[in-house]
């Protein structure tokens, strides 16, 4: 099985009574890659993943995930269909202990609570958490709580990972130590990425390219050099002094 | 057999065992009226026991648990009544039509999106509106009441479930420990963990890969068709059935009391809230006698409930098994 999968977007829109959350909007994320989608507070980011992951369904335009069309899916179709995804407010399994809520996302693809557990434990270890395995989440720290997002995610051994702003609220040290697991996860099994972030530091170490959201619209596009030169990306998002 | 007991703390297990062994000994010891308490104690044990594993498991409040009872009740009876067919063949036309009803109600629930307390309402109006239906139904007694032959109680026939009240006993007993046993290997199995998911956060196990209408679905199924069972037992022990009290909402919350009180969503929650509620109910009815007070068990209960959601909303269990030390829950740790 690889553990790479390309995504497609092909002109969604969605509006929500009479606001344009997002509008005619295109981009691909090859298989393997990191990409990242930036811009600024209202850009309709949240909402291209909600489409993607079959929270919300795009007013028009299509949605393919190897060739395969996502749109009119279920959460849970594609999440077996290899999407995997975290949300930008965290939301654990509360009376659950960490090892089991990363349990439930193996049982995607075992019937065997043995071996969930077991794949759980791994995932944990891989992301350092494997000491908090039997604590509640709320009795965890916050950047080890979105660990446990991102954990829970990997454990139905997704092919794209979607990552809702997994960065936000980390310590400069946190956010590197991330860094290094997204990109060595990358590397290793060439699982794509496909992330939300305003944490600039993240992106630009982590991404292969960038799509930048404005008013629901593509604004730019390309490697990280060539988006953070452009004058637009400048204006409406990162400032003058980003340069 | 591993996984039935597996994080079970030794005092825990020997506990339950001094328990069970006591149970089983009770008729021997205990006098006529004490065994009758038991029974009802039981008969709510087991089917708290069933009702919680849809709310407590996994987050589906039915208020009117009843219908399932007297769905299995009168479907039992009929049989027996108008075909001469045992309950044992019975109780699984009763399993049959409590999961149908079960089923219908949960696919109208959850394929329209109606969750919480308007689903509970959902399950209300089905109970009784099916009461109202009963109560028109020639062939089911209507209004008159739907009676089985009372027979000897002194000798045993299993077979068709007539006998002494220690034979009505030892079936509720077997009943609640399988119930028991049950809900210990489900909670522990892919279904359990689907459901606590289901039950925590709905969006977050869908997004990693729970079916939500698939497994809300197997809960109402399990717990209906458990709640069935109870009402073939109901119908054989009581020998008679009435449409309002059958499925009356009152007979429903009476159901849920035992779990809040004991403790949703545990194990032995159910089981430890009516052996509280049912014999201080029956304690209280009897030295009241005298004084005419109707609804005074239900007031009493009503200020249990209140009392609990003051002072433990969780429940009794979680408390007391932390007080014996059962639940080896350190530091915040949950193991």
């Amino acid at each position: 099985m690889t553990a790479s999968a390309a995504l497609s977007i092909r002109g969604i829109s969605k509006h929500f009574r009479g606001l344009a959350a997002v509008t005619d909007v295109s981009f691909e994320v090859p298989a393997g890659a990191v990409q990242a989608l930036i811009g600024p507070n209202g850009a309709g980011k949240t909402t291209i993943f909600n489409m993607i992951a079959g929270g919300f369904k795009p007013d028009s335009g299509a949605i393919l995930l190897d060739g395969k069309p996502l749109v009119g899916k279920r959460p849970d179709e594609i999440c077996r269909a290899g999407v995997g995804r975290t949300f930008q407010l965290v939301r654990p399994f509360n009376a659950m202990t960490v090892e089991e809520n990363v349990a439930v996302g193996a049982l995607v693809w075992t019937d065997d609570l043995d071996e969930a557990r077991d794949h759980a434990v791994g995932v944990l270890r891989l992301l350092g958490l494997e000491d908090k395995r039997f604590a509640l989440p709320g009795n965890i720290t916050l950047p080890d709580r979105k660990c446990l997002e991102v954990a829970r995610a990997l454990a139905t051994k997704p092919r794209l990972l979607l990552l809702d702003e997994v960065m936000a609220g980390l310590r400069p040290t946190e956010t590197d130590r991330m860094v290094g697991l997204f990109r060595d996860l990358n590397a290793s099994t060439g699982l794509t990425i496909l992330l939300i972030e305003h944490v600039m530091r993240a992106v630009m170490a982590l991404s292969h390219s960038i799509v930048v959201l404005h008013h629901g619209q593509v604004i730019s596009a390309g490697t990280p050099e060539q988006v953070t030169r452009d004058p637009a990306v400048l204006e409406c998002y990162l400032g003058e002094e980003a340069l | 057999m591993k996984r039935l007991i597996e994080g079970v703390p030794l005092r825990g297990l020997l506990l339950l065992a001094v328990c069970a062994v006591l149970l089983i000994a009770a008729p021997y010891f205990v006098s006529d009226y004490v065994l009758s308490v038991l029974i009802i104690v039981l008969y709510f044990a087991y089917t708290g026991q069933a009702w919680n594993l849809m709310i407590g498991f996994a987050g589906l409040l039915s208020l009117g648990h009843a219908l399932f009872v007297g769905i299995g009740a009168y479907a039992s009876a009929a049989l027996f009544i108008h075909y001469g067919i045992g309950p044992w063949a019975g109780v699984f036309v009763a399993i049959a039509a409590s999961v149908a009803a079960g089923c219908f109600i949960g696919y109208l629930g959850f394929r329209f999106s109606i969750h919480g307390v308007y689903f509970a309402l959902l399950t209300i109006a089905f109970a009784e509106f099916t009461g109202i239906i009963v109560d028109h139904i020639r062939w089911l007694g209507s209004t008159e009441g739907f009676f089985l032959p009372v027979s000897n109680r002194q000798t045993v026939d299993l077979l068709n479930l007539r006998g002494s009240q220690a034979m009505f006993y030892y079936v509720i007993l077997g009943l609640t420990g399988a119930a028991l046993v049950l809900c210990r290997l489900l909670l522990n199995s892919k279904l359990g963990y689907y459901w606590q998911a289901i039950r925590e956060d709905q969006e977050s196990a869908e997004a990693i890969g729970v079916h939500l209408f698939r497994y809300k679905m197997i809960a109402v199924a399990i717990s209906s068709g458990l709640t069935g069972i109870a009402g073939v037992w109901y119908a054989f022990y009581y020998n008679n059935l009435f449409p309002e009290s059958t499925f009356a909402t009152g007979k429903s919350i009476e159901i849920i009391l035992g779990p809040v009180v004991g403790g949703v969503g545990t194990l032995f929650g159910p089981i430890l809230g009516a052996f509280i509620l049912t014999p201080l109910g029956e304690v209280l009815t009897s030295l009241t006698e005298g004084l005419k007070i109707d609804g005074v068990k239900q007031l009493f209960w009503g200020a249990c409930v209140a009392a609990i959601v003051l002072f433990r909303p969780t429940g009794l269990w979680p408390w007391i098994s932390s007080l014996l030390g059962l639940d080896p829950r350190r530091d915040g740790d949950k193991r």
